[in-house]
């Protein structure tokens, strides 16, 4: 809004990338020039509340192809995939898909990422693969270091609360000290390695 | 019991830490319905909404390597965390349908894709795949004045196409089971809203928002309880819930108040691992 308002200032500048819309729909797959703005989708969006942009918003700043706006946001890594939105859509447009596109575009392109939610996923999948399944204990112990190193005041305040949590669940026999194993790691392995080969091949067409 | 019920089982991460007792009580329960569960040897974790929300192509091949190992067996596979089945079922529909990739995970992973091994969710073998008279038959103390808000969440029921088994807007399998159970199911608008899943550990402020508006839901519509099917709802709204007015709500797994109703010896052992206790209710209402 503020940049359709400031006609009689200096106009912010917002850099348009015509061919934005077009990469996100082909890795997508859905139809992004579909959405009419009705706006549902934003409507029945659990984490709108937190979000810079609004679901629906979003949409209409991909067709404009504003690129940097729409990477540089922090609505892609609110979303949480609930696919409220792409349920209710009257144009069958799913955004989980979407978001999950742009937070990988936004990744390749070296945009910053939202450091907690970023950093719990990154631990997560360091997990699987060195044990073939998530072990929470060595999990968090990751998340945790990710986040400290990246805006230490902000997490260090968190780590009190965090604890009690955890020492809860410790204390209920749900959080187990020792990870397990699979035995099939190696397959883990290649397809954590066919996933990266695929995604360098993404990195250089959509530069 | 008409025909032998035979199931591959794969019961997720959760299942042995932060869902303990959901994976305990659904193990119990089937056996008392006569559903065997093999569990699927050497699974992996299916990537949870790490995976996709990162990297598109590992969103698909780690919860396809479940899907191939289920492959041998041949059987339908049961999957109580609903997450694991989403992306199960993702996983099995792109093998289904795309040929290139079924042949590039055939390769890697040195299988051979049948299809004939569906990802199904526990709920949904458990109202589909039983007579109602069956479940009726087992139950021997009723859970009569309880009242229950049948909590679905996201992706149990979402997106449609994928788990296309109940109404993603007004599902009802798990209030008929409850009505099954002797319960009382309230309607409320809540029912598949969502938790805010696995935020909790990132972004706990928003789940404690998400989880206290459900939980506030839920009371405004006369529950004294809720019900899920999932580990990540359960352990969201019984850790996270901060209702104004200070009382706690009591959060069940499906598979525990199918467990007291049965009359299963070890239900009590599954609820004292909650953090808001349901045993004082449980006990003011006589089923305890």
């Amino acid at each position: 809004m503020k940049d359709a308002i400031a006609l009689g200032g200096e106009a912010p500048v917002v850099v348009r990338s015509l061919a934005f819309s077009d990469v996100v729909q082909d890795r997508s797959g859905e139809d992004i020039r579909g959405c009419y703005y009705c706006q549902k989708c934003t409507a029945g969006c659990p984490t709108a509340f937190m979000m810079d942009y609004k679901p629906a918003q979003l949409l209409r700043m991909i067709q404009l192809g504003e690129k940097e706006r729409v990477l540089g946001s922090n609505t892609i890594w609110m979303c949480i995939g609930c696919e409220a939105c792409g349920t209710r859509c009257p144009n069958q447009i799913r955004l989980a898909p979407v978001m999950d596109v742009l937070r990988q575009m936004a990744m390749e392109e070296g945009y910053a990422p939202e450091t907690a939610v970023y950093s719990l996923h990154r631990a997560f999948l360091d997990s699987i693969r060195l044990w073939g399944r998530m072990h929470e204990v060595t999990m968090l112990a990751e998340f945790k270091t990710r986040c400290l190193l990246t805006e230490f005041p902000v997490f260090f305040k968190g780590l009190l609360g965090d604890m009690k949590l955890g020492s809860d669940l410790i204390l209920n026999g749900k959080l187990s000290l020792l990870p397990d194993r699979i035995k099939g790691l190696e397959e883990i392995k290649a397809l954590y390695e066919e996933a990266a080969r695929v995604s360098s091949r993404d990195t250089e067409v959509s530069e | 019991m008409s025909t032998a019920m035979r199931y591959t089982y794969y019961p997720g991460c959760t299942s042995e830490t932060t869902a303990v007792e959901f994976g305990l009580s659904t193990e119990a329960v089937c056996e008392a319905l006569g559903i065997e569960l093999i569990e699927l040897e050497d699974w992996n974790c299916c990537g949870a909404s790490s995976a996709h929300s990162l990297d598109h192509e590992l969103g698909l091949a780690l919860p396809g390597r479940n899907v191939a190992l289920a492959q041998e067996a041949g059987i339908d596979m049961v999957i109580p965390c609903p997450a694991c089945y989403q992306h199960c079922r993702d996983a099995d529909v792109k093998m289904r349908e795309d040929e290139a990739w079924r042949e590039k995970m055939e390769r890697i992973l040195r299988f051979h894709y049948e299809g004939t091994a569906r990802p199904r969710h526990l709920l949904e073998v458990l109202a589909n795949d039983l007579d109602e008279d069956e479940l009726r038959n087992k139950v021997t103390r009723p859970l009569e004045g309880l009242k229950v808000a049948s909590y679905y969440g996201c992706v149990l029921v979402r997106p449609p196409e994928l788990t296309g088994w109940d109404d993603p807007e007004h599902p009802v399998t798990m209030d008929r089971l409850m009505g099954i159970l002797g319960a009382e199911t309230i309607d409320w608008s809540y029912k598949v809203d969502c938790c805010g899943a696995s935020l909790t550990l990132s972004r706990g402020d928003i789940v404690r928002e998400l989880s206290t508006r459900i939980v506030e839901g839920a009371v405004e519509a006369g529950a004294e309880c809720i019900v899920s099917a999932c580990g990540m709802c359960e352990i969201n709204l019984d850790t996270r819930q901060a209702p104004s007015s200070g009382k706690k709500m009591p959060i069940f797994y499906l598979t525990e108040l199918m467990g007291l109703a049965f009359g299963l010896p070890r239900v009590e052992k599954w609820l004292g691992r909650h953090s808001v206790d349901p045993r004082p209710l449980l006990r003011e209402r006589g089923l305890l």
